[in-house]
């Protein structure tokens, strides 16, 4: 259980980072996960446009377990300041991290790109929790796809 | 104490002796989502398979008439279990599938109106028009709600529902105002599977009959748990599972009151449902053979029928008794705990073995992580009943329930267990 609620995950539940939802923005969207109730509105803040934008911020406002609401705060983390490509990679990167139980190709989390994020490496054992965990990544990226349909410049 | 069962009775439930992450012995306190099953069980549909699988109602070969017998003497076992009589017993996939049929004889009966189609005698109970009303409660589980959203959806009909007290009974004071003379189907559950309450039947039966509504029980939580009997609870329709009464998954009930089961149009249509078949038109089979297109699931009405017996040879007012004793142990228990809330009754009057809870600064998925991590299983979220967590302002809870094998150790467990979640998390 220890693998799973890492000290930097529990550090992040209890003092989470850019909570809170603030203006301006661009794209607001609300992702809930069925099976337990989860929620999040998220809202994304973008300066340029296309694959070079910069995310000048990413505000939100959830609830759920210590999972979910860690993982948002760790992502905002990771994602402010970095353009769309770089973001968009680090996304990939937490994603192939919590199906990597179930990959049988033996790669490697990429640590330089997922920093923190790669304490939830223990997550991806327990099936159950990993929607928890990909919550937030799956509003922020549904959060941009909007912004950049709808014109994402300020 | 006394009045607890044999624990000797777990040795017939082969899964109980198993450990989980790393070897912890098994406490399971999730028999509301799905109970286990005792070796009878398994060794029913077992010699099914080896000694007279053949396809139903069709053939006449030696196995083809085993097979027949074995389907249709469990449609008996399973019926009188009830207090119903064999040709009410409809075998469905699920309890879900068995609310949707009814809903379907809903829609199905409206739309063949529209267009002139022919109906069984007495459907007009069936059709709906719009203004018409349909009365579910706020404890429902989505599969006694979401068909009735999607009937009214389909045919105009308007969706009401009576309301939840703060103590987490249904509010019968406005019962007048909810069911009215435009009602035409009222649909609830006998015994709730989030909050546990267990609801009085009559009043609303009383009710319904004084407008004219049909009635729907919803019994999938009741079943497994105290004798019920369709004949006393005066119901016209009641839905049940296999899967929660010790039975396999894949097989579910619908017992109808004949003249209303003989009203109803089909829900699935094709083989073995009808009476004549010609290129322009159907006619079809009288129910429950009706409601049964396609081969049906033998081995798993023949498993649930021995299940029943199972039931009957311990005695369902013995499980009663027994897992009163146990609901009255967690809720001393639980309330001993600082931060822990019951979601639902906290006394023993009209209240079942699903004890829901929150504690406080912890989510329910971190506390049933951790009483994983203890080996003990409950359930974490919304237990199919959003709207009932959301009349208690709470996104989620956490669940034990019982059945006739658990005692007391393993209640006991779970208080350790939630305990730990407290002194992990930091907020005990």
């Amino acid at each position: 259980m220890d693998s799973l609620y890492q000290e930097i995950i529990l550090d992040h539940y209890r003092n989470p980072v850019g909570r809170g939802l603030r203006e301006p923005f661009e794209a607001e969207v609300h992702h809930v996960n069925p099976t337990c109730g989860d929620e999040i509105t998220l809202r994304v803040h973008l300066d340029g446009t296309g694959e070079s934008a910069v995310v000048a911020d990413v505000s939100y406002d959830n609830q759920g377990c210590s999972i979910s609401q860690a993982s948002a705060s760790v992502m905002y983390e990771l994602l402010l300041g970095r353009t769309i490509t770089q973001g968009m990679a680090t996304h990939e990167a937490f994603l192939a991290l919590m199906q990597s139980a179930t990959d049988e190709s033996g790669a490697e989390p990429d640590e330089d790109v997922l920093e923190d994020a790669i304490a939830f490496s223990g997550v991806a054992k327990y099936p159950a929790r990993v929607k928890c965990a990909l919550l937030s990544w799956m509003a922020w990226k549904d959060a941009v796809s909007q912004a950049q349909t709808h014109g994402g410049n300020t | 104490m006394t009045v607890l069962l044999d624990p000797a009775l777990r040795a017939d439930f082969p899964i109980l002796a198993r450990t989980v992450r790393g070897g912890r012995p098994l406490v399971y306190l999730d028999t509301a989502a799905t109970s286990q099953k005792p070796r009878a069980v398994l060794d029913a549909e077992r010699e099914f398979y080896t000694q007279h699988n053949a396809a139903v109602h069709r053939g006449a070969h030696f196995l083809a008439e085993q097979a027949t017998d074995a389907f249709e003497a469990a449609r008996a076992v399973v019926a009188g279990f009830v207090g119903g009589r064999a040709q009410e017993l409809v075998f469905t996939r699920n309890a879900t599938e068995s609310l949707n049929l009814i809903s379907h004889a809903f829609s199905s009966a409206t739309a063949k109106k529209a267009h002139g189609a022919p109906l069984p005698d007495g459907a007009e109970q069936f059709v709906l028009v719009p203004g018409d009303e349909i009365v579910v409660t706020e404890m429902e589980h989505h599969a006694n709600l979401v068909p009735w959203q999607e009937l009214c959806d389909k045919t105009g009909a308007i969706l009401r529902w009576i309301g939840l007290t703060d103590e987490g009974r249904l509010d019968l004071d406005g019962l007048d105002e909810v069911i009215t003379q435009r009602t035409r189907v009222v649909s609830f559950t006998h015994q709730s599977n989030l909050l546990g309450t267990i609801n009085t039947v009559a009043a609303i039966v009383a009710r319904a009959r004084a407008v004219g509504a049909l009635v729907v029980l919803n019994a999938c939580q009741s079943v497994p748990h105290m004798p019920v009997d369709v004949r006393e609870l005066d119901v016209d329709l009641m839905a049940f599972s296999g899967h929660k009464m010790l039975g396999p998954t894949g097989v579910g009930c619908l017992w109808g009151r004949a003249e209303v089961l003989a009203a109803m149009p089909p829900f699935n249509s094709g083989g073995s449902m009808i009476a004549t078949v010609t290129m322009e038109r159907s006619t079809f089979a009288d129910p429950p053979q009706r409601f049964e297109a396609g081969s049906p699931n033998v081995a798993q009405a023949v498993g649930l029928a021995a299940a029943v017996q199972y039931l009957d040879r311990v005695g369902m007012p013995a499980v009663a008794a027994h897992e009163h004793v146990l609901t009255d142990y967690a809720l001393a228990a639980l309330a001993d705990i600082p931060g822990v809330r019951i979601i639902g009754p906290t006394s023993l009057v009209d209240r079942g073995g699903a004890v829901s809870f929150t504690v406080e600064g912890l989510h329910p998925h971190d506390v049933g992580q951790v009483l994983d991590d203890e080996g003990v299983a409950v359930r974490v979220g919304h237990h199919c009943a959003w709207p009932t967590c959301r009349r208690y302002s709470v996104p989620a809870t956490t669940r034990a329930s019982f059945g006739l094998y658990n005692q007391p150790f393993e209640i006991d467990a779970l208080v350790v267990g939630i305990r730990r979640a407290q002194q992990f998390f930091g907020v005990a």
